[in-house]
C-alpha cells in the first residue's frame, strides 16, 4: 500500500491524525474552561457528554485510533530517519530548525505517558479514590469536586504543567507541519502558519495550565 | 593569514575516519576555499604525504560537485554560496576551521571529503525526465508556457544536485532535491503527462536509496546554495496526493 509504506504517504497519515489530535486538545480545553464558570457549569458539561451514550464511545474509538496510528508511524519514521544518518558530523550547526522540531518523538512519548496518567486520574479514576464522589444515579461523579481536589497537591499540578510544556513544543512544530505535509503551504503562507503554530501552542499551554495552577493557588475552590 | 584546519580523513567507506589537524600558514583573503585547500595539498604532496581528497569541478558554483561541511554547515553557511565560491575573506587570521564530508547513509564516503552521490542519480533516473521523441531544437514559443509557470519551473531547475539539502537535514532526507525536479516538470506541459508516475517513482527511489523522511525542519532551504524553496516540497506533497487519489 502506497499510503502506509511510502515516505510521503506515512507523513500524510501523521499529519491527518496529528491535526485530529490538535482539534481534540482545542475542543477539550474549551470544555474544561467551564470550570471557571462554576461547579454547575462543568458538571452540566460532563452530564451532557455522558448523556450522548454510545456516541461517546464512537468518539473515543476514533481518538484512540488516531492516537495509536500517529504514535506508530511517528516512531517508525523516527527510527528510519535516525538510521539514515548513522554518524553525524563532529560539528553540526543548525540554521533554521529548532528544539521543538528536533524532539518531536520525545515530546510525543511524554504526551503518551501523560495521557495514560490523565485518563487514570480523571477518566478511569483510580489514582486518588478520595476525590471521586458519586453524583446522581447514573454512575457519575462530582467532576468539579474531583478536579479541584485533584489539584490540591503540588505533585499532580507539576505533572500537568510539565506535560503541557511538551504539548506546547509538539504543537508549535506540528501545526505548521500539517500544512506543509498536505501541500497546503507556499513561500508566502509558511512564515504565517509558523507563527500561528506558535500562537496556538502558547494558547493551549496557558489555557491548560491555568486550571491546575489557579486551583493550587487557591483561586478556584470548593 | 594563518589558519588551523581540522579535516576529516577516511580511507574508504569501511574505514573508521577521524579529524586530523593541518596548518594553512599563508592564506590570502582573495583565495577561494578550494584554492586554500589546494595549497595545503601541495604542501602535503611535497612532504610525500597523502593529500586530502575532495570533489570539485567547475569552481564557479554551477556544477554541484564541491561538497564540504564547514564548521558544521553545508557549504559553510554563507547564503546561496557553494564551497568553491566561498572566499577566505570570510575568515579571520588564527581561525580554526572544521572541514567534514556530507554524512548520510545514502552517501558512502569514497575518501576523506569525497562522497558517492549515486543515490541522487537513482532518484533522477526514476522519473526526472520526460519521455518524448527528441529531434531538432523546438522553435521558440512553439509550445506556449505562461510566464508564471516558466519562472516557477526555472526557480526549481536551479538545483545543481550538490546534496547540501541531504547533508544539512537532520533526517538525511533528499526531499528538497526530489521536489525541485518534481515541481519543475509538474508545471510544464511536457512534464504534466507523466506527473503522477513521476512523483511516485521518484519518492520511492529516494526511500530505496536510504534517504530519510522529511519532517519539515527546513534546514535544506537554509543550506541550499541555490536557495531552492521548501514550497517545492509542499508542491511535491500536493502532486503526491493528486497521484494517490486519481
Ligand atoms: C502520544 C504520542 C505521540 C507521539 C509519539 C508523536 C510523535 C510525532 C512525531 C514523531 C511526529 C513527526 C515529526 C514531524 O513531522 O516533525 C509528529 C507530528 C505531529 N504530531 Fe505527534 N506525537 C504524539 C502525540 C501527539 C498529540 C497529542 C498531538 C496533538 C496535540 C500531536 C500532533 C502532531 C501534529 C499536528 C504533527 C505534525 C504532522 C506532520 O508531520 O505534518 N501528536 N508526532
Ligand atoms: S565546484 Fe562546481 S559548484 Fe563548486
Amino acid at each position: 500500500m502506497q499510503l502506509t509504506q511510502s515516505s510521503v504517504g506515512r507523513k500524510i497519515i501523521m499529519a491527518v491524525t496529528g491535526i485530529v489530535l490538535v482539534a481534540f486538545v482545542c475542543v477539550h480545553l474549551l470544555g474544561n474552561t467551564s470550570i471557571f464558570v462554576g461547579a454547575d457549569a462543568i458538571n452540566a458539561y460532563a452530564q451532557k457528554l455522558h448523556s450522548l451514550g454510545p456516541l461517546v464511545w464512537v468518539f473515543r474509538l476514533v481518538m484512540l485510533a488516531a492516537f495509536v496510528i500517529h504514535i506508530f508511524f511517528g516512531i517508525q519514521l523516527t527510527i528510519e530517519n535516525k538510521a539514515a544518518t548513522p554518524e553525524a558530523n563532529v560539528q553540526v550547526k543548525r540554521q533554521k530548525t529548532g528544539f521543538a522540531a528536533e524532539t518531536m518523538v520525545i515530546s510525543g512519548l511524554v504526551l503518551l505517558a501523560f495521557v495514560i496518567y490523565h485518563l487514570l486520574h480523571f477518566t478511569v479514576r483510580v489514582t486518588n479514590p478520595e476525590i471521586y464522589v458519586p453524583m446522581g444515579d447514573q454512575g457519575m461523579v462530582d467532576v468539579y469536586y474531583m478536579v479541584v481536589m485533584g489539584f490540591q497537591a503540588v505533585l499532580p499540578v507539576a505533572v500537568y504543567v510539565v506535560a503541557m510544556g511538551f504539548l506546547f513544543l509538539h504543537v508549535s512544530h506540528g501545526f505548521q507541519s500539517f500544512f506543509q505535509t498536505l501541500g497546503l503551504s507556499n513561500d508566502k503562507s509558511l512564515p504565517i502558519t509558523m507563527n500561528i503554530s506558535k500562537l496556538i501552542a502558547v494558547v493551549l499551554l496557558l489555557g491548560y495550565i491555568s486550571i491546575p495552577v489557579l486551583i493550587v493557588a487557591g483561586l478556584v475552590k470548593i | 593569514m594563518k589558519l588551523k584546519l581540522h579535516v576529516w580523513r577516511q580511507n574508504g567507506p569501511n574505514d573508521k575516519g577521524r579529524l586530523e589537524t593541518y596548518e594553512a600558514p599563508d592564506v590570502s583573503p582573495d583565495q577561494s576555499f578550494l584554492e586554500m585547500l589546494d595549497d595545503v595539498n601541495q604542501a602535503l604532496a611535497k612532504e610525500g604525504r597523502d593529500i586530502i581528497a575532495f570533489d570539485h569541478d567547475c569552481r564557479e558554483g554551477i556544477c554541484g560537485m564541491c561538497s564540504q561541511v564547514i564548521n558544521g554547515k553545508a557549504h559553510g553557511g554563507q547564503e546561496r554560496t557553494t564551497v568553491c565560491q566561498l572566499h577566505m575573506r570570510e575568515f579571520n587570521d588564527g581561525d580554526e576551521i572544521y572541514i567534514e564530508p556530507w554524512k548520510a547513509k545514502a552517501f558512502p564516503i569514497i575518501k576523506d571529503l569525497a562522497v558517492d552521490r549515486t543515490g541522487l542519480e537513482k532518484i533522477i533516473q526514476a522519473g526526472g525526465y520526460t519521455s518524448c521523441h527528441t529531434g531538432g531544437v523546438a522553435d521558440g514559443n512553439a509550445l506556449p508556457i505562461g510566464k508564471e509557470a516558466a519562472d516557477y519551473a526555472m526557480d526549481a531547475a536551479e538545483c545543481i544536485g550538490c546534496g547540501a539539502c541531504v547533508a544539512s537535514c537532520p533526517n538525511s532526507s533528499a526531499m528538497l532535491f526530489t521536489s525541485a525536479k518534481v515541481a519543475q516538470l509538474a508545471v510544464l506541459p511536457q512534464g504534466k503527462v507523466e506527473a503522477h508516475r513521476r512523483v511516485m517513482a521518484m519518492t520511492e527511489a529516494a526511500k530505496e536509496s536510504d534517504f530519510g523522511n522529511c519532517t519539515n525542519h527546513y534546514e535544506c532551504q537554509a543550506a541550499c546554495p541555490k536557495g531552492i524553496d521548501v514550497k517545492f516540497i509542499a508542491k511535491l506533497n500536493r502532486e503526491y496526493l493528486k497521484a494517490l487519489i486519481k
